[in-house]
């Protein structure tokens, strides 16, 4: 039994997506499990922190490591599996680059704070009550980890082997993953395991030279099913999208929302979104571009909807009062949603 | 990081970039970046002393890359690149770092902050040099064919030399014959000799030059491709004559009924008829029909010029014709438009009768002119016998041009002298400054001071026929302050001659565009560099000469005309063209096919090949902008020389004083509690 | 030395930055023509140039705002005088479209400025530096990486009971 490689699963800030991706490689999580030891898995498994911090350094063969780093917890079991694994994958988008969790850096910690227990329709906090990381009880002080106010990929914490990318990723790739760690055949370090192309690799809808004159949103028009949803005016992440996913959104008439992150090679997602998008536009004066753009709202929204916490700004501007960074979003620019506005 | 061992020089300029950044200091600065393995500063690093610098590290220190800090790139880039190859350097793994315009010339009231800058720039380009990759200019053959746009004095002194030497020339103009301005000349100053006498025989030469295509009556509407291979189309507008059959006989505008005044050649002093030719000396000598005042074409009757041809060459059904041509230059030499005269109301021009503009006293003097080379008042019969000529109508005043028209004022002097000479009426010539500069010139203003001419100076104010004080009745009334005597006069005249300025075409920015130049401010054609490249410009292959590249006389646009025909020649003669290899290349592998691209590229470079699902750059079509590049979603275009990775390592190092470590490597040192 | 500090006290003794990219025909010359005319502007701008500001991606903005940068203006011929055409119109719609993104992630558009200058308009380059840096330095410093600094949650200076 211990000669079998070990392997550990954890999951930080994430949606339990993943967890289940891995089980959707069927009747290969039998392989996994014939060739690996499960040594922890708290989503599964019952392992404690304290089982892994008994190993030794580098004791565990492969860690996937899914979900992004936003609290002290988080980060502290990221470096844990990271002393403790030889080879650590980000698994996952929100791993890999912030995915949904990694939205909050549109917001900050008190503004979050401010909507969770407060504001929200549904909150019901008569005394106002916030969370505390320390409270004290007859028994003894109970503590919560720190709540941070940027969302982190795993990369930007503890440094990562290898990348898998998807929300969560596909089955295949999965078991791509899985194979090549059994075979010991793995790429160089730091590679992301996947394809280096794009979305319209895999899609089989006929793409046209582009104009877009306008924008629709998926509820607004029925789109031809075998023409390129773009071409249409449907936004489609696809262009500037990592293919492996077999295009599976926009096979079904949606737009590739972009959840396996920018293609080989790039360092700005939405960057690559915003210079495609804007060059194809049907506009030459800034009131045409104005109404088409119209046409697209919350483009940050879109273009950095997996990967804001691994763009290269990351997260939204703190305002500033006399030099001083205050957790106070956006005051350079006021006419913002006004959710997030105090 | 990469392991390049960078020179980086840093040039004093003299006292040009010395006198305001810390040339000791930067250079001392540079030597401690990394990968720097030479810094140096020199006074003149373009001097051949400071060449051999560099290309003695080169091979001495096995230099890699090379930066200069110095002047603009448009200034000494080639010098340096060509130091590199001579050391055996890529010459494209050279960088200049402007420190000289962008800073030392615009920072001189703060040194401290300049030098700062001047480090960061210098930053910039080495981070950037880093990122250089060696690449081969583009090399193409030169078609040997030279296209003349414009068969003023310029355009056929262009087209005549660049002939004479054996070369193929296609001459466009836009009138049905060539001349110019100049054809509408009587004499030209300071000699007096007659401009038909000294211009027709070069016309002449023109028409018979087997060498020289002559496209009159038409004009280029589109050019593509690059120095040494551009695509021109040419439309030849309908001349309603076939030109195979014309003897250039005259039946026709002799039998023609309509007649129309001829705004063009006459200056609206004198008719012509719808079928006409410009003037008796025309080049080629075939008539057009005008189509808009021709009575055939308004009710389908008449036909006189058809009845009487002798050749039946009248064709009304003629059609527009489209000429592609290729050709390796291209001289543009479209020459002035006059100033009007009645953007300046004060002057009463098309208000007072016998206010006139110099064209349309130039016609009247000319011997073949409306009034046979009379100077007569408007009724076309009495003589005046005072003149005012107004200088700098639409010229030095900052309402209308605020540049000096430069023609002007010789050709005042001229129309006094001939006022003079066929009228002994008095002259009055009110202007600013007189400006006589060039040979001889200054001859003929003393001859005129001799002669008896009025010089008042003082920008007129006004031209009136209301009269107030005796002796001004009937007579039109030059208002201007005599700034030498310090008063203001009232000079009661019978004619008044306008000296309107010399204008940028219309359509010169449209123009410019088409053929990829730029204009100057005030709308004429710019130069390359304005004191040591005046007949370039900034599209390799495309030169200008005469009144398009601003206002000057005719010895300066014959002067520029022949300087172009060197400056094609010289290019003909090397055989190929080098060109930057500047361009956009596809990474077939990794492009997805998503066809964002294909509708930029304002050259129709890009082509979607459907069997492989990939776009394509053809390099030949490719001029380099980038637009294509920097859309490309999935970022697999590579913009050759302003690659994605030396821009964002230029950012860095510009920034290299304001930048922290990047996230991205930085990793929290956190330990488990 | 100017003193920013005046304009906005968050300057300190800093002073704005912001980097250009200028097209290499029109604005790119327009900068050399100031520097042979000697108009004098800030010290503010530190330029790249571009053959086009077609070539503007807008990753190169986002990194100059990462890197530091208070501020990017882009420079190109005027609209129909593009040496290639077209790039200049590419470039507004880009610059508009990032100017949206941007807003939503705190930063305020002047920030990012598109302007055009002929090769002729050296004067025309000057004052778009000046105005930026004027409109720069009163909306105060960028230092994007401060956003970035973890800040000791606010929560912890309380404890419950």
């Amino acid at each position: 039994m211990s000669a079998k490689p070990k392997l550990a699963i954890y999951w930080a800030s994430s949606c339990g997506g993943c967890e289940i991706a891995i089980l959707a490689i069927h009747e290969k999580i039998l392989d996994v499990a014939a060739a690996f030891d499960l040594v922890f898995w708290p989503c599964a498994l019952d392992f404690k922190k304290a089982d892994v911090e008994a190993m030794a350094d580098g004791e565990i063969d492969v860690t996937l490591f899914n979900g992004a780093i936003r609290t002290d917890d988080n980060a502290e079991m990221a470096h844990l599996m990271r002393r403790k694994s030889k080879v650590l994958v980000a698994f996952g988008s929100c791993a890999m680059e912030g995915c949904a969790p990694g939205l909050a850096n549109f917001a900050d910690r008190a503004q979050m704070m401010r909507y969770i227990y407060h504001d929200a329709p549904t909150v019901d906090n008569p005394e106002g009550v916030d969370p505390q990381p320390q409270t004290l009880v007859p028994e003894g002080t109970l503590t919560l980890p720190g709540f941070w106010n940027t969302v982190k990929t795993l990369d930007q914490v503890v440094p990562v082997d290898y990348y898998l990318p998807g929300c969560p990723p596909e089955a295949k790739w999965v078991a791509a993953a899985v194979e090549a760690i059994v075979s010991g055949q793995l790429p160089p370090p730091g590679s992301v395991i996947g394809m280096d192309v794009t979305v319209c690799d895999e899609c089989p809808r006929e793409r046209s030279e582009k104009k877009i004159s306008r924008f629709y949103r998926p509820q607004e028009i029925i789109p031809d099913p075998h023409k390129c949803l773009l071409d249409q005016g449907l936004l489609c992440m696809g262009i500037a999208t990592r293919a492996g996913c077999g295009a599976l959104c926009p096979s079904v008439n949606m737009g590739c929302r972009g959840c396996y992150g920018p293609n080989e090679g790039v360092d700005d997602g939405g960057a690559r979104m915003i210079s495609a998008l804007a060059s194809v536009l049907d506009a030459k004066t800034p009131e045409e571009i104005d109404t088409i753009l119209d046409t697209l709202p919350d483009p940050a929204g879109y273009f950095y909807r997996f990967g804001l916490a691994r763009s290269m700004l990351q997260r939204t501007a703190l305002a500033q009062e006399n030099g001083d960074r205050r957790a106070h979003p956006m005051a350079e620019v006021p006419h913002l949603d006004p959710k997030l506005k105090t | 990081m990469s392991e390049e061992k960078i020179g980086v020089y840093v040039c004093h300029c003299g006292h040009n970039i010395a006198g305001t950044v810390n040339v000791e200091e930067v250079s001392e600065w540079a030597g401690h970046l990394p990968n720097v393995a030479v810094a140096k500063n020199y006074k003149f690093m373009c001097s051949s002393l400071g060449q051999e610098m560099v290309e003695e590290d080169i091979k001495q220190e096995g230099l890699t890359r090379v930066v200069v800090a110095a002047c603009s790139p448009h200034m000494h880039e080639p010098t340096f690149r060509g130091a590199c190859q001579r050391a055996g350097l890529n010459p494209y793994l050279f960088e200049m770092a402007n420190i000289r315009e962008h800073a030392s010339w615009v920072h001189q009231d703060d040194k401290e902050a300049a030098t700062e800058k001047a480090k960061a720039i210098i930053s910039g380009a080495v981070r950037r040099a880093e990122e250089l990759e060696p690449l081969e200019p583009f090399r193409a053959p030169i078609n040997e064919t030279t296209l003349v746009v414009g068969g003023g004095i310029a355009g056929i002194n262009a087209a005549l030399e660049i002939a004479n030497s054996g070369h193929k020339v296609i001459l466009v103009e836009r009138e049905p014959s060539i001349g110019g301005h100049m054809a509408q000349f009587d004499k030209t100053f300071p000699t007096l000799d007659c401009a038909a006498c000294i211009l027709t025989p070069k016309m002449f030469d023109v028409g018979n030059n087997p060498n020289i295509e002559l496209l009159t009556y038409s004009e280029v509407e589109q050019v593509d491709g690059f120095v040494g291979n551009f695509t021109v189309r040419i439309r030849k507008r309908a001349r309603m004559i076939d030109t195979g059959l014309c003897t250039g006989c005259g039946d026709c505008w002799e039998r023609c009924p309509a007649k129309v005044i001829d705004f063009v050649y006459e200056s609206g002093l004198g008719y012509r008829t719808a079928v006409y030719r410009p003037f008796p000396q025309a080049v080629p000598k075939y008539p057009v029909i005008d189509t808009e005042s021709c009575i055939y074409y308004k009710n389908g009757r008449c036909k006189a010029c058809e009845k009487f041809c002798p050749t039946g060459a009248i064709k009304f059904d003629q059609q527009d014709e489209v000429v592609v041509a290729n050709v390796g230059n291209i001289v543009l030499a479209t020459g002035y438009d006059l100033f009007d005269a009645r953007r300046i109301p004060a002057y009463g021009y098309g208000r007072l009768a016998n206010v006139f503009t110099s064209m349309e006293f130039e016609r009247m003097t000319n011997a073949s002119g409306p009034t046979n080379g009379k100077v007569l008042l408007r009724d076309g019969v009495t003589q005046p016998e005072s003149v005012a000529i107004i200088h700098c109508v639409g010229s030095r005043d900052k309402n209308t041009n605020i540049y000096c028209s430069a023609t002007c004022c010789m050709a005042a002097l001229k129309f006094a002298h001939l006022v003079k000479e066929k009228t002994h009426a008095q002259v009055y010539n009110f202007y600013i400054d007189m400006r006589t500069a060039f040979k001889d010139y200054e001859l003929f203003y003393n001859r005129l001071l001799e002669e008896g001419t009025h010089f008042i100076r003082g920008r007129a104010a006004e031209v009136t026929d209301a009269a107030r004080q005796p002796g001004e009745e009937g007579k039109l009334i030059v208002q201007a302050e005599d700034t030498l005597i310090g008063k203001q006069r009232r000079v009661p005249v019978d004619m008044v001659i306008l000296m309107v300025a010399m204008e940028p075409r219309a359509d010169a920015s449209e123009v410019a565009h088409r053929f990829g130049i730029g204009c100057s401010d005030a709308g004429f054609f710019t130069e390359r560099h304005p004191k040591l490249d005046p007949v370039a410009t900034m599209n390799e292959g495309i030169f200008i000469a005469g009144t398009c590249q601003g206002p000057k006389d005719i010895p300066a646009s014959v002067a520029q005309g022949e300087a172009t025909a060197a400056r094609v020649l010289s290019l003909i003669g090397k055989g190929e063209v080098q060109v930057e290899p500047v361009r956009a290349r596809i990474d077939e592998d990794r492009c997805s096919g998503c066809r964002i691209c294909n509708n930029l590229c304002p050259y129709g470079a890009i082509d979607f090949i459907a069997e492989k699902g990939v776009s394509r750059v053809n390099p030949a079509q490719c001029k380099g902008c980038g637009t294509c590049v920097a859309a490309c979603p999935s970022q697999v275009i590579t913009g050759q020389h302003y690659t994605y990775d030396s821009i964002m390592a230029q950012i860095e190092g510009l920034l290299y004083d304001q930048r922290t470590p990047d996230e991205h490597v930085r990793v929290l040192e956190m330990e488990p509690a | 030395m100017v003193d920013y500090k005046q304009l906005n006290p968050a300057w300190g003794d800093r002073a704005p930055v912001i980097i250009g990219f200028l097209c290499n025909w029109c604005s790119y010359r327009a900068a050399d023509l100031a520097g042979t005319s000697r108009f004098g502007y800030p010290a503010t701008l530190r330029d790249i140039r571009i053959m086009c500001t077609g070539r503007l991606d807008p990753a190169f903005v986002i990194k100059a705002l990462r890197e530091g940068a208070d501020g990017v203006l882009v420079m190109g011929c005027h609209p129909g005088q593009c040496h290639y055409e077209e790039g200049n119109y590419k470039a507004m719609r880009r610059v508009a479209l990032l100017q949206r993104t941007l807003a939503q992630l705190g930063v305020h558009p002047d920030r990012v400025q598109l302007a055009w200058a002929s090769a002729a308009q050296g004067t025309i380059f000057t004052e778009t530096v000046k105005e930026m840096t004027e409109k720069i330095a009163l909306l105060g410093p960028m230092r994007w990486r401060d956003n970035l600094e973890e800040v000791a949650p606010p929560t912890q200076e309380g404890v419950a009971t």
